[in-house]
Parts: C-alpha cells; structure tokens; sequence
C-alpha cells in the first residue's frame, strides 16, 4: 500500500513538473555554449515594461518577445556585445541592468567608493579626536584664565 | 566655542542635502516610462501586410511625403480603447494623416475592433510577431509617434493620447515641422 501511493505520489510529481517545464520558452540551441549566453543575457538585460525585473524573469509580452530576439542573434552568431547594442538602440540605458562606465554614469559607479572614502575619513578624525590626548584640554590658556577669575569671584 | 557651532550645522547640512536628493528624486519623470532612443533616427526599416488587404506589402516608403502620426495599438489594449476617440477626432480635424501599427495581434480580431470602434488609419501595418514594434522601442501600446516627410522620428508619446496631451506636446511639434518645411520650401524657391 506505502508502495503504491509512493508510485502515485512519483506520477504526480513528474505530471507537475513536465507541466512546469512546459510554461517555459523551449528554445533549443546547437551547443551548450549558446545556451549559457543567451541565459546570461536574458539574466543581465532589463524588461522594459517592469522596474525591477530582467528578461528572464518577467511574463510580460513584451519580455518573451525580447527573449524571442535574444535568442535569434545568438543564433545568428551575434556576439554578447552586439545584443547588448541591439537592445540599448531600441531601449536605451534602462534595459542594461549592467550600465557602461560614461559621463550620465559616473556616479553610479563611482558615488558608492567616494562615499565610502568620505565614511572612512569622518570616521578617522572622529576616532583620532577622541584618542587624542589634546582633547582633553578643552579650553585655551586665556580661557582657563577668565575661568578662574570666574570662579574665584 | 567655534567648533561647537559648526557641530551644530551638521543637521542642518544633512537636511539641506536630503531635501535636495528627494527634490531631484520626486521631480523626475515617471521612471515607468523610458526615454526613447528613437528621435531623430529614420523609422526602422520593415515589410509587412496591410491590415485590410493583407496581400499589400508596406515598407517605410510608404510612411514618406507627408508629416504624420504613427500610433502603435492592439486589441488587448484596454487604453487603446481609452484613446481612440481622440485618433478619431485628430484624423477628421488636425490634417495629419494617421497610420496604425497593429502590434502583436491578431488580423482578423483588429480588423473587428476597427468596424466596431470605426477607423481612424490611413493603413495599418501588421506587427503579428511583435518583430517592428521591438525596432520601434516599443514595451507597451499604445504608442505613438510623430514622423516628418523624410520619414525620420521627431516625437514618441507613452501611453494614451488625449486632447490635452495632443494640444500641449504633440501639435507643437507638428507645427514646428511644418513651419521648417515651409522654409525649406521657400529657401529652394529663392535658389
């Protein structure tokens, strides 16, 4: 009895999964190479109609169709350069999810190191004033001296 | 004693700076909608079936001579019926001819769309692959864009067209292109 619901079980197990496989584009390439880039690429390039979804996760028209294109220049011999041409002629910047260093870019690419190199300098004169033993004077020999006077009042 | 005030400053400085990244940040366009690479580029190249006489091939030659409006549309496109009554209205009143792309759909269900909501086009080119509408930039519909004569884009509006949208951004253009291509016209009569 364990067996034959073990057997059922494995038949509804695999009925799911053919269906799953079914939901997906089956492109077929002629070498696995193809197949590896035309996954990166699809993993590296932005669906235009989502904000925050790539090629290969999206399910809008617009996605497959673009996943349809990706897949006829790789074909084609197309290098991963040229798709990448390709797509930013139609579909600007926004589709690269990966942006080329240049002037509108720049800090993208560079604003997180100089924030980080501002982080690291505020942090440095932060601990060093606290260590330093000139911080304990805190008032000037003229101050210390109307202090006292102050005081002594 | 001067250290102290400017300590002080810090959150002032902080707040001036964060006022000024959310400023920039709120006052940017709508980041659905992608600035198109296409002005000022020739309209793609293509081949395709007219919508009602499929046996009819159109090329961009046939979108030359004349300032006009390319709309991309569909009928799975909820603000294509939204927008329709304007392309109606600017067909019959604003003397740019209107040509349709009908992108990634099917012939026989737009040509029924067309008679049941009437027809605005001049023609229509078939976009049954979705295959023009990627040369276009195109990643939703509708779309739709102003050509001039040359047959070279000059605007693209995201989204469904109306009146105000029409008067504000689109029939500027068509104006200007039209006030150049007088000039051209009466600089070659003075040669």
């Amino acid at each position: 009895m364990v067996r034959l619901s073990a057997l059922v079980m494995t038949l509804v197990i695999s009925f799911l999964s053919l269906t799953a496989i079914a939901a997906i584009d089956a492109y077929s390439f002629p070498d696995e190479g193809m197949r590896k880039r035309y996954n990166s690429l699809i993993d590296e390039l932005r669906c235009p109609q989502c904000l925050n979804t790539n090629l290969a996760g999206s399910d809008s028209m617009i996605s497959k169709d673009l996943r349809r294109e990706v897949h006829r220049l790789v074909l084609e011999g197309k290098s991963d350069d040229e798709v990448r041409d390709f797509m930013q002629q139609r579909y600007g910047d926004f589709i690269l999810y990966n942006p080329q260093v240049k002037g509108s870019t720049y800090v993208l690419w560079f604003g997180p190191v100089v924030l980080f190199f501002i982080a690291v300098a505020v942090l440095v004169r932060l601990v060093s004033r606290r260590s330093s033993p000139a911080h304990e004077k805190v008032l000037s020999d003229e101050d210390q001296e109307r202090l006292n006077q102050l005081l002594s009042k | 004693m001067s250290s102290l005030n400017k300590s002080l400053l810090i959150p002032l400085i902080v707040f001036i700076l964060l006022v000024i990244t959310l400023g920039v940040g709120f006052s940017l366009k709508d980041p659905h909608i992608l600035p198109s690479e296409l002005i000022d580029r020739p309209f793609p190249d293509f081949q395709a079936a007219e919508l009602h006489d499929v046996d009819r091939t159109l090329t961009r030659e046939d979108l030359k001579g004349e300032i006009s409006l390319v709309n991309v549309w569909a009928t799975w496109c909820p603000n294509c019926v939204l927008e329709h009554p304007e392309l109606l209205r600017i067909s019959k009143e604003e003397g740019v001819p209107l040509y349709g792309v009908n992108y990634n759909d099917e012939v026989i269900k737009a040509q029924a769309w067309l008679r049941r909501y009437e027809d605005p086009f001049v023609f229509n080119i078939v976009d049954d692959n979705g295959k023009l509408g990627i040369d276009l930039g195109v990643y939703g519909a509708p779309e739709t864009f102003i050509i001039d004569a040359e047959g070279v884009i000059q605007y693209k509006h995201v989204g469904p067209v109306n009146r105000y949208i029409f008067d504000k951004e689109m029939k500027p253009v068509i104006e200007q292109l039209r006030a150049n291509s007088v000039a051209t016209r009466t600089a070659g009569l003075d040669l």
